[in-house]
């Protein structure tokens, strides 16, 4: 039996089964990336000799409508794959009240009873809000903004998150004004390199980022769709306050396990007080042993739906099907859909240096200008390529970073490569595929200790 | 290409009545010296003839390792005239047009596509090949200035002249004027490419038709075109000139893509056909002429029914097939074998000719892949053994490569058919499936025919021994997934059983089913094990063959290829 209740968000989005990924995650994220990178090829497309009317303006609504189609598609079919599987669906919310009672409230607010042996706690996460005057009146988040009815016009993004820069892209590139409020890095916990190189791509874009600023107060200035919003937004460094006016503000300020209303407490479950996030064994076994836990409420797994549909497969299969294999959770690749994508696999720099020190480290990296640029006249210096290898292991990839287009298509191969061992000679031993983005990786040859030039001089 | 051929076979004949400082012939050095116009005799330590990719990386590696280089290159001009520059086949009338050509092509799909996602384009949308080519024609030759620099920056003298033996240690050049260079190596390198072949039988043929030396190079816009032949230029041609709104025609006599592999040949040509271009299958052209509209009207044979068909277009393409371009070389004169009946010439593993001191590398040599990187590779390891210290040879097996069909097919290791054949059907096992892209879901475009499929051993650890990927962006989804081909070669501090079995599950559960974020996709449906049921999305039911088993992927690519094992 399958308990799921989507509780609306402050700004009242709520959304049918299939959880963050399906609804308010990676799908509708991924369209809306792809309707700005149509928006880009438009632009393109003129270099390219293609000729129509000037003025090309976007409809928010259109593409929100087809987007949501879309996924309302897929929550249906869900709901039809757990009838063919002979799986009971109760929309309500479940608590635990016993051991192996759990407590279901529906909409309407009458409460079931339903026993079980053994329990999957795969509430996943909800954006935070910042906790200051006016934002869960006024501010919405990713649980809102793919939905959205109106165009969010002038938007500022809080947070420098992958999911405030995504989506600050794809704003950016629909033709919106976007500033982003940075509190201190961008894409915490991934290569700040990489991340850095991804942010000025994103100014290059026309994106605004103020940096070391949080809000401290939000105001309505009028009403609307979309409003007016005033921002009041404090230094992390000082005394300096900054004011600004927003149509939208989107608060992308990280997220938070829904882990802390769902009766944990009455039958044991421990979670990490600061995080509320549920540590488990290798086997996503809880400390509860008949309770256990997938997904983004694991404490110290990546948050990614691949990641989360793996070890619930894999979980049932130890559970129910004699199986003994455990999730794998090493070199996982993901790719940050920013309008420039960023793929990685591996270890970012610095946490490789913490790994296996500097000096046993040698990092090969280029930049490099896809041919499809060349005719649109782009930047011939923004794309990059690196790989982290360790010396004393024969060159072996232990952190893979690309920035360019179509980096999520290209990564997916190397991680495949990193599980079975990919080294340095093994890519110098591949052949490119020419001309593609994809073959830089065969002909890195300059390494980062010996401080060449990277630069690409026109051809 | 008549007086081209006429040209070549009769060089010096032709230079003394242009020159009359040569006297007496080519029999060597001491004979050529003396002429007023006859310049100094030059000696290099390499001699590479033939400024493509192959010769270019050759020629700046020998040079990276001290040695005194030079470059011969020359590009005699195509029947229609067109002529380009430093670069070979690859810059200038080959990957980089084709690609950028591609390019512009999908952008016209992306602009029928943008409504869907909201963006307002008013009818009409039109395209302009003249702004396209010239944009296309400024990049390529951009890339030519760039090579001439990067020659210079290393050192390596260029020479642009039409190079042709003399005796095993010399090569003269002819220049367009008509001047003699002389020049003597030590090692020479042949990297002269090949060129698109005409079908000289065919009346008209040469007189009206253009090949791929041209059409990048068209000022205006080739009109209704009809492309003739199914090789990788033929179809990439055909697909990017129907994405650019031209109407087009493919007439081929027997199979698309010769060489790959047959069912995702076939698919593509499938999906090319569902995309508006027209297919002639199993027709010859007899006859080509040119109507008082300056249309041109082709005759052909349909083998299928007997008869005779006429139509009528702008152009004519030919894509039937290339040359090397070995006839003008004299290379009896310095001793070097070619294989009589495709005119290529004989190497070696080390890539050295019958003569050993005379190397050939990239299109021009028997049995390599027609491949930039491959002669790139080739050229730098040969000068590295030559000039370096090394020993490594170049390897040829497993080579990735893309054909740019309007929906990519990207492919490494063997074909179906190369496998059964060298393994027996009772050994080999296929995994394949059928997917859509997640882009396509809001423009409802057709998938029928993004599919991908991996060809197994079928004796566990199950060796992969090739992979088939047609959708978007295959160039760039392919590339990874062909490091892994390589894995047994190189990963000598492991287990190669290991490797294998590592590979080829990742393979499975990854490459297998290219899920899409599509959710359907991430069902236990999609990566099977071929045996007799099809692989159509709606002709599956999970998990009604197989046991699959879902693993990491990547979300949401269509590379993802939700990672499925048995």
């Amino acid at each position: 039996m399958v308990l799921d209740f989507v509780v609306p968000s402050p700004q009242g989005s709520s959304w049918g089964l299939g959880g963050t990924c399906v609804n308010v995650g990676c799908i509708p994220k991924k369209l809306m990336h792809q309707a700005a990178l149509l928006g880009q090829a438009l632009q393109d497309s003129r270099k390219y000799g293609w000729e129509y009317n000037k003025q090309v303006k976007h409809n928010w609504e259109t593409m929100t409508e087809a987007i949501q189609n879309h996924i309302s598609s897929l929550n249906w079919s869900y709901r039809l794959k757990l009838r063919e599987k002979g799986v009971a669906y109760i929309n309500a919310y479940g608590e635990f009240v016993e051991p192996s009672k759990i407590k279901a409230t529906n909409k309407k607010g009458q409460e079931t009873f339903y026993t079980a042996s053994t329990f999957v706690i795969a509430t996943g996460e909800r954006p935070r809000y910042l906790g200051i005057q006016g934002d869960k009146e006024y501010c919405i988040t990713s649980d809102d903004l793919f939905s959205l009815p109106h165009c969010p016009g002038r938007t500022l993004v809080v947070g420098a998150s992958y999911v405030g820069l995504e989506c600050a892209g794809f704003l950016a590139g629909l033709g919106l004004d976007v500033t982003v409020m940075v509190r201190s890095v961008l894409l915490r916990g991934f290569d700040q390199e990489m991340a850095e190189k991804v942010g000025s791509y994103l100014e290059k874009e026309g994106i605004k980022f103020q940096r070391k600023f949080t809000p401290v107060l939000i105001q309505q200035m009028e009403r609307g769709s979309p409003g007016v919003l005033r921002v009041v937004a404090k230094s992390t460094e000082g005394p300096e306050t900054i004011e600004g006016v927003y149509n939208t503000v989107l608060l992308a300020v990280g997220r938070e396990s829904c882990t802390r209303k769902i009766g944990l407490e009455k039958i044991g479950v421990k979670i990490n007080e600061k995080s509320g996030k549920i540590p488990v064994n290798d086997m996503e076994q809880t400390n509860v042993p008949h309770v256990y836990a997938v997904g983004d409420i694991l404490e110290g797994k990546p948050e990614l739906t691949p990641v989360a549909i793996q070890a619930g497969k894999l979980l049932a299969r130890r559970l129910f099907g004699g199986s003994l294999e455990k999730c794998d959770y090493i070199n996982i690749p993901t790719t940050v859909f920013t309008p420039l994508e960023y793929g990685c696999c591996g270890l970012s720099e610095e946490k490789a240096i913490e790994v296996y020190k500097k000096e046993n480290l040698e990092v090969y990296h280029n930049l490099f200008w896809p041919l499809e640029w060349t005719v649109t006249g782009r930047d011939n210096n923004t794309c990059y390529a690196k790989i982290i290898c360790n010396k004393f292991d024969n060159e072996r990839v232990v952190g893979f970073h690309l920035l360019g287009p179509n980096a999520g298509e290209i990564t997916q191969g190397f991680a495949v490569a990193m599980k079975c061992g990919l080294t340095k000679q093994l890519l110098n031993d591949t052949i490119g595929i020419h001309p593609t983005c994809s073959e830089v990786f065969t002909t890195l040859e300059i390494t980062k200790s010996s401080g060449l030039d990277i630069t690409q001089k026109g051809c | 290409m008549a007086a081209m051929a006429a040209a070549l076979r009769g060089p010096v004949a032709r230079f003394r009545s242009r020159t009359r400082a040569w006297t007496r012939g080519t029999r060597g050095a001491a004979n050529a010296v003396g002429g007023q116009q006859q310049q100094q005799q030059q000696s290099f330590d390499l001699l590479v003839i033939g400024g493509g990719s192959g010769g270019l990386a050759c020629a700046k590696e020998a040079a990276q390792l001290g040695k005194k280089v030079a470059v011969a290159d020359y590009v005699e001009p195509s029947p229609r005239g067109t002529r380009w520059g430093l670069g070979g086949t690859c810059v200038n009338v080959g990957c980089i047009p084709k690609k950028l050509m591609h390019q512009a092509a999908l952008l016209g799909g992306m602009i029928k596509d943008a409504h869907h996602y909201g963006w307002e384009v008013t009818l009409p949308i039109q395209h302009s090949w003249k702004k396209m080519a010239e944009a296309v024609q400024n990049h390529v030759k951009s890339l030519n200035w760039g090579h001439r620099v990067q020659l210079q920056d290393r050192k390596v003298k260029y020479f642009n002249i039409k190079a042709s033996f003399v005796n095993e240690h010399m090569v003269q050049g002819v220049d367009k004027g008509g001047k003699v260079t002389l020049l003597s190596a030590d090692h020479i390198v042949i990297a002269t490419g090949g060129r698109p072949r005409y079908p000289t039988q065919i009346k008209g043929a040469m007189e009206y038709g253009v090949t791929s030396d041209d059409i990048f190079w068209l000022k205006e816009s080739p009109g209704k075109t009809l492309v003739v032949g199914a090789s990788y230029v033929a179809l990439e041609c055909a697909g990017f000139l129907t994405g650019i709104g031209l109407d087009t025609t493919v007439m081929m006599r027997s199979i698309p893509l010769r060489g790959f592999d047959q069912q995702m040949s076939s698919l593509v040509t499938e999906h090319m056909e569902s995309h508006g271009t027209r297919f002639l299958k199993g027709c010859v052209p007899s006859l080509i002429q040119k109507l008082p509209t300056g249309q041109l009207q082709v005759t052909w044979e349909d083998h299928a029914s007997g008869k005779e068909d006429t139509g009528t277009f702008d152009t004519v393409l030919w894509a039937i097939g290339r040359v090397p371009e070995t006839r003008n070389l004299n290379l009896e004169k310095a001793g070097v074998n070619v294989n009589p009946e495709n005119q290529k010439i004989v190497v070696d593993a080390q890539e050295a000719t019958s003569v050993p001191h005379i190397f050939a590398i990239g299109d021009v040599a028997e049995g390599r892949p027609e491949l930039t990187p491959t002669a790139i590779k080739a050229g730098k390891l040969l000068a590295q053994r030559l000039f370096g210290k090394s020993s490594a040879l170049m390897d040829y097996s497993n080579v990735p490569t893309t054909v740019f069909t309007p929906l990519e097919y990207g492919c490494v290791g063997l074909s179906e058919e190369e496998a059964v054949a060298l393994h027996g059907q009772e050994h080999v096992e296929v995994y394949h499936a059928y997917y859509k892209p997640l882009e396509f879901t809001v423009t409802d475009r057709d998938a029928s025919q993004c599919y991908i499929k991996m060809v197994c051993l079928r004796e566990p650890p199950q060796l992969v021994l090739g992979l088939h990927f047609l959708g978007p962006n295959a160039g760039e989804v392919t590339q990874g997934f062909a490091l892994g081909i390589n894995l047994p070669k190189v990963m000598m501090d492991r287990p190669p059983q290991t490797v294998h079995l590592t590979f080829h599950f990742e393979c499975v559960q990854m490459w297998g089913v290219i899920c899409t974020g599509d959710a359907d996709s991430r069902d236990p449906s999609h990566l099977l094990r071929r045996g007799g049921e099809t692989a159509h999305l709606q002709a599956l039911r999970p998990g009604a063959h197989c046991d699959w088993m879902l693993r990491l992927s990547h979300h949401p690519c269509q590379a993802e290829g939700t990672r499925y094992a048995m």
